[in-house]
């Protein structure tokens, strides 16, 4: 990977970090609108399977979402002013953290049902297939969907189809309280790609480039037409499931753990290393999204409310 | 050719659509080599090639799902589902994303679907026998259409495949005149009058949102959907010879409801009585009575009667199933009582 491309990356899971935290100090700080579903820890996954993604490029993501739409390049203050439930909202204040979505950067949106975007991704794939060749899908979703009926039909569907799609499964371990190892016997969600006829393939998570590596070969298979693959990525939220969730059903040595592992400062440490980047170009980085996150703070604390009427043109077309 | 069959002017309504706009697409379980269930989509395969006449597994949250993904992004699914009571394996992808993408996404996307089932009893016991449409005129975001000639069928599908929202389509299969692939289907098509209207071949469309005044009348406005339309033109032909003359209104979409036609109707007539196939608890019925309850309550001699199944799941003796579903009879006799 060179230099220009690692740095791009390294900025985006910083401000998918900066966005997180400024977001719990705020929910902290102040009455903020609904709840959210932090991504902390798994910065990686999102930047690093949107890093081959071009704006053209679909995808789904779920309950868990602000990570993919920042990877997929939708604006942040956008972003943060639909958190606040601004009519300068990405979605005009109608959805909210869990509805996310940006047509124009073809992200199709965060998704509040388990496993819902999987088959949603299936049909964006059959829409590149028959009207944009080379395009290609991407549904994100977390181990706890894979349990999930949409799952099976909707990669089924794509393998069957032979579909440009890739299927990312965020391992992180809990399906909310629930270890996975008791929602289901493999190890490995990707093992079930077998059952599919299609490419599996497990990647660390928590590792840039390995996220990167195995990312890229997916979507080049699915650009090529040779169909979808699952790819499991081995991950870990270092939050609670959501906005204040202790998370009291893991263990600190376990958090503990996978902290050690973050995924900033593991790339960071191979920038510094491999690429010879300095500690100057991280400050300004760390700065500028630092200074970008203040001003989409603003942006969305000056936005007017949307109007009580507002809602009803968005119900039909 | 005019198409005499619900099933031909399906069809037809597919093809002139498919020629029309290379984006529209159909997906099913065996609508491709089999023709479907009720022949629909009979040598589409044949005419317009695997890659827009999709065999699908059996998976109706995948069709649905996919169904809806496609129309996001640049395509226009018909998708049909075999017998409406499969549409429970496919309620999350109809009621919470086809429903509700664009309203929670603030308006930013289209999604052309249309989601085709057969509804009505005939003779298949409990899960093939629903008629599931008050479900969905219950979820925001979707539009519900029922047909109950093959005119109105062609002319409504063409509508609702140009629609840019999701749209449930109803389709009774007494109505279909088409054997069934185990070839005892029951149909009801020899004995209709000839409301049961044939579609021509011209491109026309009609719009959702539009009732039919299927027979004129002075004394009483029967509201009916799909099949229930045939059965009271049957009582209204009864009860001609009691010097009753009754006034038919079929909505032809639940949603948009044309609720104007059934106010003016029922301020004409003063009286009314709607007969639909779904079950009477929150039901079609229930929905049209309440409306007219609300707003037009002074213009009424007489209570406002519902003939819809009782609540019950379709028994499949056909002994009990014609006990359920309504019959022209109790529709006559329910008239008479209104006006006795």
């Amino acid at each position: 990977m060179e230099k220009t491309l690692a740095l791009t990356l390294y900025r985006q899971m910083v401000q998918i970090r900066r966005f997180e935290e400024e977001l719990f100090r705020l929910f902290l700080k102040r009455p903020m609108p609904g709840s959210m579903h932090q991504y902390i820890g798994q910065e990686a996954v999102a930047v690093g399977v949107c890093a081959h993604l071009a704006k053209e490029d679909y995808v789904t993501s779920t309950h868990r979402g602000h990570g993919h739409c920042i990877a997929k390049g939708v604006e942040i203050k956008a972003i943060m002013a639909e958190m606040f439930a601004k009519k300068t909202g990405c979605c005009k204040g109608m959805g909210g953290s869990m509805h996310i979505a940006d047509f124009g950067v073809g992200m199709l949106g965060a998704n509040a049902i388990v496993g819902a975007g999987i088959p949603i991704a299936t049909g964006a794939g059959w829409s590149c297939k028959a009207r944009y060749p080379g395009r290609v899908s991407v549904a994100f979703f977390g181990e706890g969907a894979a349990n999930e009926g949409a799952f099976h039909e909707g990669i089924n569907l794509a393998a069957v189809w032979r579909l440009p799609v890739v299927f990312v499964c965020e391992n992180n371990l809990y399906n909310f309280s629930v270890h996975y190892k008791k929602t289901m016997l493999l190890d490995n969600v990707a093992d079930r790609a077998a059952a599919y006829g299609i490419p599996g393939q497990v990647v660390d998570g928590m590792d840039l480039l390995a996220v990167y590596g195995g990312a890229g070969e997916a979507i080049k298979r699915a650009r090529q037409g040779d169909g979808p693959t699952l790819l499991e990525c081995k991950t870990y939220r270092f939050m609670g499931h959501s906005r204040f969730e202790p998370a009291g059903y893991r263990s600190k040595e376990e958090v503990e753990a996978w902290k050690k592992r973050d995924p900033i400062p593991m790339f960071r440490e191979w920038l510094l290393k491999s690429l010879l980047a300095s500690e100057a170009e991280f400050e300004e980085i760390d700065n500028a999204v630092t200074k970008e996150i203040e001003a989409a703070v603003a942006f969305a604390e000056q936005s007017p409310d949307p109007e009580p009427d507002d809602y009803a043109p968005y119900i039909f077309a | 050719m005019e198409a005499t069959t619900l099933a031909q002017a399906l069809r037809q309504a597919l093809i002139e659509e498919m020629r029309r706009d290379d984006f529209v697409v159909l997906l099913g379980e065996d609508i491709g080599v089999l023709g479907g269930a009720y022949t629909v989509t009979a040598g589409l395969l044949e005419m317009f090639g695997e890659e827009r006449v999709r065999d699908t597994p059996i998976s109706e949250t995948g069709i649905v799902g996919a169904a809806v993904g496609a129309a996001m992004t640049g395509l226009r699914p018909v998708a049909e589902i075999q017998f409406n009571d499969f549409l429970t394996c496919a309620m999350d992808p109809i009621c919470n994303q086809a429903a509700k993408l664009r309203f929670m996404m603030g308006g930013q996307v289209k999604i052309p679907v249309v989601i085709r089932a057969p509804i009505g009893a005939s003779g298949r016991a409990a899960q093939h026998s629903q008629s599931l449409e008050a479900w969905f005129m219950h979820t925001p975001g979707l539009k519900v259409v029922m047909p109950s000639t093959p005119y109105d069928a062609k002319g409504l599908l063409k509508t609702a495949i140009r629609d840019d929202n999701p749209v449930m389509f109803f389709e009774h299969k007494l109505l279909y005149g088409a054997r069934s692939p185990g070839g005892k289907a029951q149909t009801a098509v020899g004995s209709l009058t000839e409301v049961y209207r044939p579609a021509p071949e011209d491109d026309y469309t009609i719009p959702l949102g539009v009732a039919d005044i299927k027979r004129q009348g002075r004394d009483v406005t029967i509201v009916a959907t799909g099949f229930m339309v045939h059965q009271a033109l049957r009582a209204a032909q009864a009860l001609d010879k009691h010097g009753i003359d009754v006034e038919i209104i079929d909505p032809r979409t639940l949603a948009p409801l044309d609720k104007e036609t059934i106010l003016r109707s029922v301020e004409k007539t003063s009286r009314l009585v709607v007969v639909s196939e779904d079950v009477m608890t929150c039901g079609v019925a229930s929905e049209i009575s309440a409306l007219v309850a609300e707003h037009a309550i002074f213009s009424l001699d007489a209570p406002i009667k519902r003939i819809s199944v009782p609540d019950t799941p379709i028994p499949f003796a056909p002994v009990m199933e014609r006990a359920v579903i309504p019959q022209v009879e109790r529709i006559t006799e329910t008239v008479k009582a209104l006006l006795s």
